[in-house]
């Protein structure tokens, strides 16, 4: 790993940044603190974090209904995320969307979708109009091997391929479509291998391995900046946690679960980066200290946010709205 | 009698009906292995195995053109999506196809599919997981829309529709799928296309379905304590709509409040207003009233929810104003 040590730890520090956001979401939920669904980015963290680290913060994502490591890779604020989680009005929706809906339009992030597959499309759009404006910022559309079973990833990749648009498609492969299983519902083994269908590049990589995903996901992106059209990366990784929180995961072995928790990326690269002497336990420690307190600020700043009037849930539907009265 | 919940009466029919006939087959997504998200059709799979009860990827258009195809061809698939907000992702093959199969096709074909899904809010669970789609269909002919409120009526007319001929699409409210309920634990149906008047009362009349029965029961039940009788009608089936039993009702009482969680404009509740406008004016009193969702997507904070669904406070207030219309 011929990089800086800066560099480096930022990529941990990211994962580790999810891990604890999400540990403290699901923390919550279990609780009874939050209301809603919440569905965890555990044992993906590496995915968000390897691509997200060669894009512009000019430069466009689209999330999923498991999105919270999208946010916090591309830069969100983590007490409004959390705010958004209670429902809150200090939340990245003011509490209207909760954890399925959060996004920021500041840092590029076009949403997050409660509908899988919703986001790809939107992606799409987005390269059409950085196309069209001639400028060169890219998207990428995550997503995951669910949603590559979608009608609207065919027609998205297609769309992109005929335009040649700057759009990374990213492909979470983990294993699992909500409760079923992404060998049972998915007709190949490499979902990049769709990629031929479309006349653009296909790629499967270890979605557990930070830096192989930076590299990968640099290459794909310096192509789309130069125009050079999309691409689809297939990042294999596990769903460490249920499909949602409180998920009875009746469908898998708890030893499978044990087995790949082995294989998660933020040990795997922490491995590396003490072997390579460029992390020590003193370090170790205080990203993750460090990340705990981010995250306990965050619950605090929720906690203490406004709940939304009535009239919130009427405000904002559409643009000039200065009443409500149909 | 046996008391049973509402989610346990639905896999009970579809059990019975799978074991009765064996062109009855289950598909969606998490529908085998993990029993439903819901856990509606838990069991299923264990006892008919993957011919039966398809696990399918998240494809709600293939799901529903799948169902279509399997109609046609002969067998009696029950589809389930797993969120009604998700029905839109195969809206085509509905609207398009199954409705109009049969009358496309001169009645040489029929398409007897059965799309159960579950509706509604009250969840937390915003925009995307908590629509109430029945208005989405009615301005198509040629589907059923069924939503029933309690469990022997979901139980005995999820049966009738899976042996009915015609496709129909089946709610399920979520906030009703605890509820306990007597269920005869031999198969029956209900009738399809016939509404059951809950509550007798000659002052006025509440017309509502699934979960907004319960509130119209509970606004019915306060004012009957300051001696305003309301009669509350569960329409059980929307499409078709049961007019003689509306009717009756508003001949005795000329009042008529409408309640339904889905938001006001466009709502389903609009064209019964307007059946009764056009065939019952004579018998009116007052002005029909209506008791709706807001006009804005469900947003997901506790308390906006609660605001944007209907109360048994509105209902109770609608029915004053027109009990002193």
């Amino acid at each position: 790993m011929s990089y800086p040590k800066d560099f480096l730890l930022n990529l941990y520090k990211t994962m580790v940044r999810i891990r604890n956001f999400e540990i403290m979401a699901e923390k919550l939920f279990l609780e009874g603190e939050l209301p809603g669904f919440i569905h965890l980015y555990i044992g993906e963290e590496a995915i968000a974090t390897g691509v997200i680290a060669d894009l512009r913060k000019d430069d466009f994502i689209t999330s999923t209904h498991r999105g919270h490591g999208h946010m916090i890779a591309k830069g969100a604020n983590i007490n409004r995320m959390m705010a958004e989680l209670y429902g809150r009005t200090t939340g990245y929706c003011k509490g209207k969307g909760g954890s399925m809906h959060i996004a920021d339009f500041s840092i590029g992030v076009l949403g997050a979708n409660g509908v899988v597959g919703g986001g790809l499309p939107i992606a799409v759009g987005a390269g059409l109009g950085i196309k069209m404006k001639k400028t060169d910022q890219v998207v990428v559309a995550f997503f995951g091997d669910g949603a590559s079973n979608t009608g609207a990833f065919h027609e998205s990749l297609n769309f992109a391929s005929i335009y040649k648009l700057p759009v990374i498609f990213v492909v979470e492969n983990n294993k699992f479509a909500s409760t079923a299983t992404t060998k049972e519902t998915t007709s190949i083994e490499n979902i990049s291998d769709r990629a031929v269908g479309y006349g653009i590049p296909g790629i499967t990589i270890d979605g557990n391995d930070v830096i192989t995903i930076y590299e990968t996901a640099k290459e794909m992106i310096k192509r789309a900046r130069e125009d050079g059209g999309p691409s689809l990366i297939e990042a294999k990784t596990y769903r460490i946690k249920g499909h949602f929180v409180g998920d009875p995961e009746l469908y898998r072995d708890k030893k499978e679960v044990e087995e790949f928790w082995l294989n998660e990326p933020i040990r795997k690269f922490e491995k590396k980066l003490v072997e390579e002497k460029m992390l020590n336990e003193t370090e170790k420690r205080k990203i993750w200290e460090d990340a705990q307190k981010e995250i306990e600020e965050a619950v605090t700043f929720a906690k203490e946010s406004p709940v939304p009037n009535n009239e919130d849930a009427l405000t904002d539907l559409f643009v000039n709205d200065s009443g409500y009265d149909y | 009698m046996r008391k049973l919940s509402f989610g346990k009466a639905i896999n009970e029919a579809l059990d019975q009906e799978m074991e009765r006939d064996e062109k009855v087959f289950v598909l969606g997504e998490d529908v085998a292995k993990m029993g439903g998200d819901f856990g509606i059709t838990r069991g299923l799979w264990k006892k008919y195995g993957d011919k039966r009860v398809k696990d399918t990827p998240l494809s709600e258009a293939a799901i529903l053109g799948i169902a279509n195809g399997a109609a046609m061809a002969g067998l009696r698939p029950v589809a389930e999506i797993m969120f009604a907000d998700f029905i839109t992702e195969g809206y085509d093959q509905l609207v398009n196809n199954s409705a109009k199969i049969h009358f496309m096709f001169n009645g040489t074909v029929t398409c007897p599919l059965v799309v159960r899904t579950a509706n509604g809010a009250g969840f937390h669970a915003a925009y995307h997981h908590s629509q109430t789609p029945e208005a989405w269909f009615l301005n198509v002919p040629g589907l059923y829309i069924v939503a029933p409120s309690t469990p022997y009526e979901a139980k005995g007319l999820l049966i009738a529709s899976i042996r009915d001929d015609n496709p129909v699409i089946f709610l399920e409210h979520k906030l009703l799928y605890e509820m306990e309920g007597e269920v005869p634990e031999e198969p029956y149906m209900v009738e399809l296309g016939k509404a059951r008047v809950r509550k007798e009362g000659k002052d006025a009349t509440l017309i509502a379905s699934q979960r907004m029965v319960y509130l119209a029961l509970e606004a019915a039940e306060e004012l009957s304590k300051e001696d305003i009788q309301v009669e509350v009608i569960d329409l059980r089936t929307l499409f078709p709509l049961d007019k003689d039993a509306i009717f009756d009702s508003v001949a005795k009482t000329g009042r008529v409040v409408l309640v339904n969680e889905a938001p006001k404009t466009g709502n389903y509740v609009n064209e019964i207003s307007q059946t009764i406008n056009e065939e019952m004016f004579e018998f009116l009193k007052a002005p029909i009233k209506r008791v709706t969702g807001l006009d804005a997507p469900t947003a997901f904070a506790p308390k906006l929810e609660e605001y944007y669904l209907p109360h048994k406070e509105d209902i109770i207030r609608e029915v004053k104003e027109i009990v002193e219309y």
